[in-house]
């Protein structure tokens, strides 16, 4: 698991689209938020599927709950739904009591799907995109 | 698409996911369905989890509304080619008086020359009267929220499919629902027309997944998808709201209304698949419990995804029911500063904020944002903008307060207004405005204490 997974293998990509980079969770990845009461929940899918792996090593639940421990978040659990290469994390009491409590803008934490994607993950270079 | 598999698939349109969307976007979902010719429904989901609540205060002030306030403007151009074609509408736009908003919809009927249409409307799902919640388990998400609450207005049990398709065998044409499970919106006219029975849980399941792909509308259309450059949608202004085509052994294919914007891609299925889901192997609905971990999604054509693999479990012993309570006020205050050093100013200003809170002795609880800097990433304490260097073009000081007393939340809020001539150099545009807040909390309560009428009339007995 510590090795990132290759599609192709052997296939012949070259040494510079294998080497590692790190960027934004964003040129690799896409996400959503939704809520229920003071529990959010975030989506998160790699474009290239290939990279399921690579993403499950280094976007931990510790991590995500690192990201959001200065709003207030006391548990963070990560779902893995292979079959859609997809991760769902679901952040305990980080919405300042949810949209009918929160004196934040965004009482609902929709927005919180693009703090996730802000983090920074080693990715070899062919799986980034551009902007 | 073979015209033999046409015929065997019931289409299911959604005309709006919330109250508040495009009231433009049911027109060509009907079109679509209508020249697809197969059997199809329409339905609409517009009750948030406060929706009802602010239904019922506007019930008090006035008893014949409390329903979706868009309804007629939703409704009138559809109603009439709806009920040509055979096409039953379902929404949960009764709010918090279903017999009115049928009213209004008999009212439309009569006008379109529809006084023989078929509306029924369901009852029973406002419990406020007979079902003390003091007795029951809240619901675990909630838990951990304050219990501090005011005075009740509403409590709504999440009804499941049956009272629809009940109404749906009885002919409706319209069925209007205040509070039920927004997935049994789409599952009731599929139980209706393919005979599933309550314990065909897969079945159910691909109903009931059909219906959370749908119900929040364009979200599974290139709606809350588009990132310019890396997630990219065609012409957002249009976006085709979503059509589900389902067979009768579950199978779904997910696609849009024909000729317009928006995209339908495993991406946007995907990402509509876990929106609000917790645990996926165990996403509870009142008519099924669905696990989503074998769930595939397969791109089959232009803007058409096929999802599969969709298993079902047997319906919660228990239904959700959410409770609103008043829940004191909530004051905001903006003001912008700008140009050279309006980093520093911004922060001062939200510096001399603070002070005034204690300098009035308001009794409030508040938080200051620095928007352009920090504010919907940030903590109520404004971490982040607290540590923010740099020299924006422009910052806009917020100022929240929520508090029991109106008064003083009120005041509160003004005191940014106060820093027109009071405040930093440079600031200008300053908004304020107080309002009254609802607070949520759901409990479990068992089925047999939630008494479900089903009522059925025409247009013109509904005058």
């Amino acid at each position: 698991m510590n090795t990132p997974h290759s599609s192709g293998g052997h296939k012949a990509a070259s040494h510079g689209a294998d080497a590692l980079v790190e960027v934004p969770l964003h040129a690799v990845a896409h996400a959503r938020a939704g809520d229920k009461g003071n529990r959010l929940n975030v989506s998160l899918f790699p474009y290239d599927e290939s990279l399921y792996d690579t993403l499950a090593d280094q976007v931990t639940a510790k991590r995500v709950h690192q990201l959001f421990a200065h709003r207030g978040a006391t548990e963070v659990r990560r779902y893995e739904v292979r079959s859609l290469a997809g991760f769902n994390f679901v952040i305990d009491d980080v919405l300042e009591g949810g949209v009918n409590g929160s004196l934040n803008l965004d009482g609902h934490g929709k927005t919180n799907s693009f703090l996730l994607l802000s983090i920074t993950v080693k990715v070899p270079r062919r799986v980034v995109r551009g902007g | 698409m073979t015209a033999q598999k046409a015929s065997s698939v019931f289409r299911i349109g959604n005309g709006a996911g919330f109250s508040g969307d495009r009231v433009d976007a049911p027109i060509p979902v009907v079109k679509t369905l209508i020249e697809s010719g197969g059997p199809s429904a329409m339905f609409f989901e517009v009750l948030g989890e406060r929706t009802v609540a602010l239904a019922q205060l506007e019930k008090r002030r006035n008893p014949k509304r409390g329903y979706e306030p868009m309804l007629e403007r939703l409704l009138e151009p559809i109603l009439s080619p709806c009920a040509r074609h055979g096409i039953p509408i379902i929404g949960n736009f009764g709010a918090a008086n279903p017999a009115g908003a049928a009213r209004v919809i008999a009212a439309l009927a009569r006008k379109h020359g529809l006084p023989a249409l078929k509306i029924a409307w369901v009852e029973g799902d406002d419990i406020q009267q007979s079902v003390d919640l003091s007795q029951h388990q809240v619901y675990e998400a909630d838990a951990s929220l304050d219990a501090d609450f005011g005075p009740l207005v509403s409590a709504n049990a999440y009804l499941d499919s049956e009272p629809m398709v009940r109404a749906l065998s009885e002919g409706a044409q319209v069925v209007i629902t205040g509070r039920t499970g927004d997935p049994s919106l789409a599952l009731a006219p599929l139980i209706h027309h393919f005979g599933w029975t309550r314990h065909d849980y897969d079945k159910l399941a691909a109903g009931a997944l059909t219906g959370h792909l749908l119900e929040c509308g364009a979200q599974v259309t290139g709606g809350y998808f588009y990132d310019p450059g890396f997630k990219d949608v065609p012409d957002p202004a249009n976006i085709g709201f979503p059509i589900a085509e389902v067979d009768e052994h579950g199978g779904i294919v997910i696609t849009k209304a024909a000729n317009t914007g928006g995209i339908v891609n495993r991406l946007t299925v995907k990402e509509q698949l876990l929106y609000e889901i917790h645990d996926p192997s165990n996403y509870i609905t009142p008519d099924v419990t669905i696990d989503l971990t074998g769930v595939t999604v397969q791109q089959i054509g232009d803007n058409r995804v096929q999802v599969s693999g969709v298993r079902g479990g047997p319906a919660p012993v228990r239904l959700k029911v959410t409770a609103c309570h008043e829940g004191g006020y909530l004051g905001e205050g903006e003001v912008t500063v700008a140009g050279p050093n309006c980093l520093a100013r911004a922060k001062m200003a939200a510096e001399v904020l603070g002070q005034r809170m204690k300098i009035r002795g308001l009794d409030v609880r508040t938080r200051i944002d620095l928007i352009g800097v920090a504010s919907v990433h940030d903590s109520d304490a404004g971490t982040l903008w607290h540590a923010a260097r740099g020299e924006p073009a422009e910052v806009r000081v917020r100022l929240a307060a929520a508090g029991a007393r109106e008064d003083d939340v009120d005041q509160a809020a003004r005191e940014v207004l106060a820093l027109l001539c009071c405040g930093p150099a440079g600031n200008g545009g300053a908004r304020w405005r107080t309002t009254a807040r609802i607070r949520t909390q759901s409990y479990l309560v068992p089925r047999d204490a939630v008494a479900v009428k089903v009522h059925l009339a025409n247009a013109s007995e509904l005058a």
